[in-house]
């Protein structure tokens, strides 16, 4: 983390009313290269507080290596990330989660053998202040410290509707739950930015309709800040504030989901070219 | 134990009775609800703050004397709540079904002519919001749960929190008028309106008094001893008349404990962890419940699977008897208590049946198979038969004369009589005023003295002095050569099959009786799973040869048992075809309470009927479809035809 600059204040008013703040994160130039292959190039953009953020494009656009970025899991060759004001150096995972940033993914990562409401407990480890001695003996502070989170837990799955698989182990789940289960995991972190890597991946129509319903409530009801990325046009039209498209790891469009469709490149980069 | 009979002249209303529960018993659990994975629980004296604090936040909102308060939502505190504080205002509370799609909720919010409404959730809140320029008398939308409903417009719509504290504020400003609404009250105000499910027409609001819901709790408590200990699960639709009586009738009259589980999709966890001492469930509950019991046992171990059968059996032999307390063998009862520990008490307690005094079921009939199993595993289990219009109780079984074919005497204060028709009257304290904004279906079905006409046939036993119910009377006709015809008797026989989810028989006025079958998804697709069927579709399960053969051989087994009573002989079913699709509410076959509109079936499914008749082996058919979201579609398919073997004199005519 170095130099503070001055946080951009000004912010705008969606289409349905809400109020979205300044700038919380914001890509700078970045430039991400593995060995000769360049897979995100100088690309810039901005994401407000309180916002539904997509960042869309075609097969191998880079779009999941944007989100690594974003997660702090990649460190760019070239240009800056700048969170909260704060620019931000190499960092370890402890320390990404610590700053407020969860993330599902794309193939989903719950640990199999244990219950849902194990699974979404390990999301509230960065909060938990006892020591691991304490914990084990299961003594003092240490107990009184997991009935608070597993208060917050509890919320977290009377929110996402899940009361009837809390004591269920993960593996025995169909896909769409544990979609969900992924999701309850990152909330408990409770996080300023949320990152979602293709939510709605390998969803029938009707686990598509609830995740949707489940990510606007999310970003309601807690103001979480989502940044996500999605194939399902659709979905991402109906869902996002605002829409970033990549094409070959270059920055071909951005802004409302109307000005992104309207966009001839992002036309040519979806539907192709006519060749003369 | 607290006396809880004493002086009842001046109980004569249901927040009298919350008073008297709060000075007699104000530190015992009222209502419990599983939320945030704990169940939290309301003493009587926190009911009551919580129920006040709502009449008062409706009086700030303007809730008149005899306004209509409608209630939407599943069994949750907060809904009984509102219900009673919508009494206390002078109002009448009317629950509806909360699955009810929008254009059967205009129907009723518009017949009642509903001010307020009290919505459980934000979809309850959507579906009024698109009814609302066609029922335009709401002014004021109340919601209990806050989710997603921030970006609503909320100039006339409200959290019942909200409500609650608004009250509160209020508490100077209202409280005298709200003690001087709860003194008007009396034993002919009006206590409730239910609509009734609606198997024939468009549903009619049936109006019951304090006297009815009363009277009625009072009796049947003291029927079954119910006292305040004992503990209720509420989870069935709180817009039917059973749930009233149970989980505010009973509840109030007795200080029994009213537990809302966490959600529907939780209700059988919730149950095990509640343990309630007085449970009710229609018949389909208690089959789905034996139908889980034995798939898992088929894949136990095979020593569980020999110590469940030997035990078993012999709780069938013995079981009921000792339950009903008649003499059993010293060796046998010895027997009977090893079962129990090792097999009955560990599988009643998976049930959450550990703890079930009396146990009831009514609604449909009930397989006896079913039934003696769970008597046999010393369950109290019991019929009642009732209505909506009798405030649920016309006749009951009292313990140690329980049998699965009748439906037990007439319930403490209630006479019942059979008219030369067959048809069974009854008269009661329970028996409703009337039939709201509908004098002429009042006075056709409740005559000047006051008996009610239940459109059931049925006759006493002779002997016992039990009621056995055959029919509906308006099914029961005469076939083509004067044998009576009594389809349901035939059906509900089918259906006490595993593999029969449902079954139509036709046959009025016609030289034989043939059916539709839909078949059990869950017992056949089991079975076909065992036997190595594959199959993609409920269709194409259904036109399985297999499953007609299994299903064909429980027709024959029909057949002979139907044959075995002379009066019915005739209603043998000669041919049948098992239905490419399942009958469903959605599509207008079916009641909401699962119950089938004859007439609706046999004019959609006309040329089937036609096919069942002319001899024909097969017939291609289209049908229409209402998927959930309301969208339709088409099934099409070609239905086998089979004939069934029939049994006795009929054979013989048809031989010569």
């Amino acid at each position: 983390m170095s130099a503070q600059t001055a946080m951009n204040t000004e912010g705008y008013t969606t289409a349905d009313g809400r109020k979205i703040g300044g700038v919380l994160m914001e890509m700078k130039n970045i430039t991400l290269r593995f060995g000769g292959v360049t897979a995100i190039k100088d690309i810039s953009f901005d994401i407000r507080d309180g916002e539904i953020r997509a960042i869309i494009g075609p097969n191998g656009a880079g779009k999941s290596s944007m989100l690594n970025v974003i997660s702090g899991f990649y460190v760019p060759t070239e240009g800056e990330v700048w969170f909260k004001g704060y620019r931000r150096g190499p960092m370890k995972p402890y320390q990404v989660a610590q700053l407020g940033i969860a993330r599902t993914f794309q193939n989903i990562a719950l640990f199999d053998g244990m219950t849902v409401l194990d699974n979404i407990m390990t999301g509230r480890l960065t909060l938990m202040k006892t020591g691991i001695l304490a914990q084990a003996m299961w003594w003092g502070a240490a107990q009184k410290e997991e009935s608070a989170h597993r208060e917050k837990v509890e919320k977290i799955i009377d929110f996402l509707e899940i009361q009837a698989i809390r004591k269920t182990p993960v593996g025995r789940l169909p896909y769409g739950l544990k979609k969900r289960v992924e999701l309850a995991r990152a909330l408990a972190a409770e996080p300023k930015i949320l990152l979602l890597d293709e939510p709605m991946a390998g969803m029938n129509v009707e686990e598509k309709e609830d995740m949707c319903r489940f990510i606007l409530d999310v970003n309601d009801e807690f103001g979480t800040t989502i940044c996500l990325i999605e194939h399902d046009m659709g979905v991402v039209m109906d869902l996002s504030d605002r829409v970033v498209v990549m094409d070959y790891g270059k920055k071909i469009g951005d802004g409302t989901p109307d000005e992104v469709r309207a966009n001839p490149e992002v036309i040519a980069a979806y539907l192709g070219v006519a060749h003369d | 134990m607290v006396e809880m009979t004493a002086p009842s002249d001046a109980l004569h209303s249901i927040p009298a009775l919350l008073a008297r529960n709060v000075a007699r018993i104000g530190a015992l659990p009222a209502y419990r609800e599983k939320e945030f994975g704990i169940w939290q629980s309301w003493t009587w004296a926190q009911t009551d703050e919580q129920i006040r604090a709502m009449a008062l936040g409706f009086l700030s909102l303007g809730v008149e004397r005899g306004d209509h308060v409608a209630i939407i939502g599943r069994n949750r505190p907060a809904h009984y709540w509102a219900m009673v504080a919508a009494q206390m205002c002078g109002a009448v509370p009317v629950p509806l079904y909360q699955d009810a799609v929008a254009d059967e909720m205009a129907y009723v919010l518009d017949h009642c002519g509903a001010r307020f409404i009290v919505c459980g959730d934000q979809e309850q809140v959507d579906k009024v919001l698109e009814i609302e320029d066609r029922v335009q008398h709401i002014q004021h939308v109340m919601y209990n749960d806050r989710r997603g409903m921030r970006k609503y417009d909320h100039s006339r719509m409200n959290a019942l929190a909200d409500v609650q504290a608004e009250g509160r504020a209020g508490h100077f400003r209202y409280e005298g008028e709200l003690t001087k609404r709860i003194a008007e009250l009396d034993y002919d105000s009006t206590c409730v309106m239910l609509y009734t499910s609606g198997t024939t027409g468009k549903p009619k609001g049936v109006v019951l008094s304090n006297r009815n819901i009363i009277e009625t709790a009072k009796n049947t408590s003291g029927f079954d001893h119910l006292r305040h200990g004992d503990e209720v699960l509420a989870y069935l639709p709180m817009a039917w008349v059973g749930d009233f009586i149970f989980s505010v009738g009973q509840a109030f009259w007795t200080g029994f404990t009213v537990n809302c589980p966490e959600s529907p999709a939780t209700m059988m966890t919730d149950l095990r962890e509640i343990g309630p001492t007085y449970f009710f469930a229609p018949p389909r509950v208690f089959e789905g419940q034996l139908t889980n019991v034995m798939i898992r046992m088929e894949d136990a171990s095979r020593l569980k699977k020999r110590m469940f059968d030997h035990f078993m059996a012999i709780a069938r032999r013995v079981g009921p008897a000792i339950l009903d307390g008649k003499p059993v063998s010293m060796m046998d009862r010895l027997r009977y208590a090893l079962g129990s520990i090792l097999v009955y008490g560990p599988l009643k307690n998976t049930l959450g049946f550990s703890r079930i005094r009396v146990g009831y079921t009514a609604g449909e009939a009930i397989g006896p198979e079913i039934f003696d199993f769970y008597r046999s595993l010393g369950i109290n289990l019991k019929q009642l038969y009732g209505q909506t219009e009798a405030s649920v109780f016309i006749t009951q079984q009292p313990d140690g004369q329980v049998r699965s074919d009748t439906v037990g005497v007439p319930s403490p204060g209630v006479e019942v009589k059979i008219a030369e028709t067959g048809e069974v009257f009854y008269r009661s304290p329970g028996t409703f005023v009337e039939y709201f904004k509908n004098p002429e279906s009042t006075a056709s079905t409740k005559d000047a003295e006051g008996w009610v006409a239940t459109g059931d046939a049925g006759f006493f036993e002779e002997g016992t002095g039990h009621l056995r119910i055959i029919d509906r009377a308006k099914d029961v006709g005469k076939m083509a050569d004067g044998h009576l015809f009594a389809p349901k008797y035939v059906e509900n026989k089918l259906k006490f099959y595993p593999n029969i989810l449902e079954a139509v028989v036709f046959g009025n006025a016609r030289t034989m009786c043939t059916a539709f079958v839909n078949i059990d998804l869950q017992a056949v697709g089991n079975w076909a799973e065992r036997n190595n069927i594959a199959y993609a579709s409920y269709q194409e399960l259904a036109g399985h040869p297999r499953v007609y053969d299994m299903i064909q051989s429980h027709v024959e087994e029909v057949n002979r048992s139907v044959a075995a009573d002379p009066m019915l002989a005739g209603c043998q079913v000669h041919r049948f075809l098992i239905l490419h699709k399942e009958l469903d509410a959605d599509d207008g076959e079916m009641t909401r309470t699962r119950k089938v509109r004859r007439n609706i079936v046999e004019s959609k499914f006309a040329e089937l009927i036609d096919a069942l008749y002319d001899g024909r082996g097969s017939i291609y058919t289209e049908t229409e479809v209402t998927y959930e979201d309301g969208r339709k579609g088409a099934i099409k398919a070609t239905l086998t035809i089979r004939d069934a073997a029939v049994q006795g004199p009929q054979t013989r005519m048809a031989a010569e």
